[in-house]
């Protein structure tokens, strides 16, 4: 199916919430993630709880045979997906600093948080 | 309303694809309309149509044909995540050179951009299943 340009995009919100390779969700999420670039819309992505371990660099994921989601995070800016947000109390959980990254992300607190949410039109999870 | 329903769960593992159809009931009894039934993930398993079902337990795939013949529903398989689970219409069992194919009549195989699509059409985009 050819994507048809639409007048005003919509505000898509995708929320990551599980760890990177203990099951397909990060990679699907992305799936979804590509297409709506594909179809220009607007994109932000959250990533909540476990799912702040997918934005850590310098992930070995060839013993696991998946492939690494550093190289797919790279290409998002190619995909115009440069609005990235990370839950701040997940990161402090985690014991991760912000520069320990693969991507620029912007920390928000649990009312900041809400509020993207709400800003969206769609929202997906998984 | 316009609504799109997202379902990412296997019909046997899980509650979320009943609980979608008696919502898709819900709905179109209320007068509104779903724009499409898009089944991603695990969820591809409600179009298999070699799913065999007690005589006294639900059986979806079926139960999905019957609300899409009786309201001519659009029902989208992810075509990718079929693939892979082994939900083929004939074309894909050809492509793959597989010997059967097994996608349930009324169900279609198709992009991820059916989702978008219709998650752009749509009011509402209500997801099932879709934690894990």
């Amino acid at each position: 199916m050819s994507p048809e340009k639409q007048p005003t995009p919509k505000r898509f919100l995708l929320i990551f919430n599980s760890p990177p390779y203990g099951t397909s969700a990060a990679r699907d999420l992305l799936d979804i993630a590509l297409t709506c670039s594909v179809f220009e819309q607007n994109i932000s992505l959250l990533f909540l709880g476990d799912g702040v371990l997918q934005l850590l660099s310098n992930q070995h994921s060839a013993p696991l045979r998946q492939k690494n989601l550093n190289a797919l995070h790279s290409s998002l800016a190619m995909y115009d997906i440069e609005a990235v947000y990370a839950e701040d109390s997940a990161l402090t959980y985690h014991g991760i600093e912000i520069d320990q990254l693969q991507i620029n992300a912007t920390e928000l607190n649990t009312d900041a948080i809400k509020q993207l949410i709400n800003e969206h039109d769609v929202v997906f999870t998984l | 309303m316009i609504f799109t329903l997202v379902i990412h769960a296997s019909p046997v593992q899980h509650q979320a694809p009943e609980t979608a159809l008696r919502f898709a009931r819900a709905l179109l009894e209320a007068g509104h309309t779903l724009h499409r039934v898009f089944f991603y993930r695990d969820g591809v398993f409600n179009g298999n149509a070699l799913s065999s079902s007690a005589a006294d337990e639900p059986c979806l795939p079926s139960d999905w044909r019957s609300l899409a013949d009786e309201h001519k529903l659009d029902l989208v398989v992810c075509i990718a995540a079929a693939i892979r689970r082994g939900v083929l219409d004939s074309n894909e069992a050809r492509r793959y050179d597989k010997t059967h194919h097994n996608l349930a009549e009324g169900f279609e195989l198709s992009g991820l951009g059916q989702l978008i699509e219709a998650a752009i059409i749509s009011d509402r985009v209500i997801t099932f299943g879709g934690r894990g």
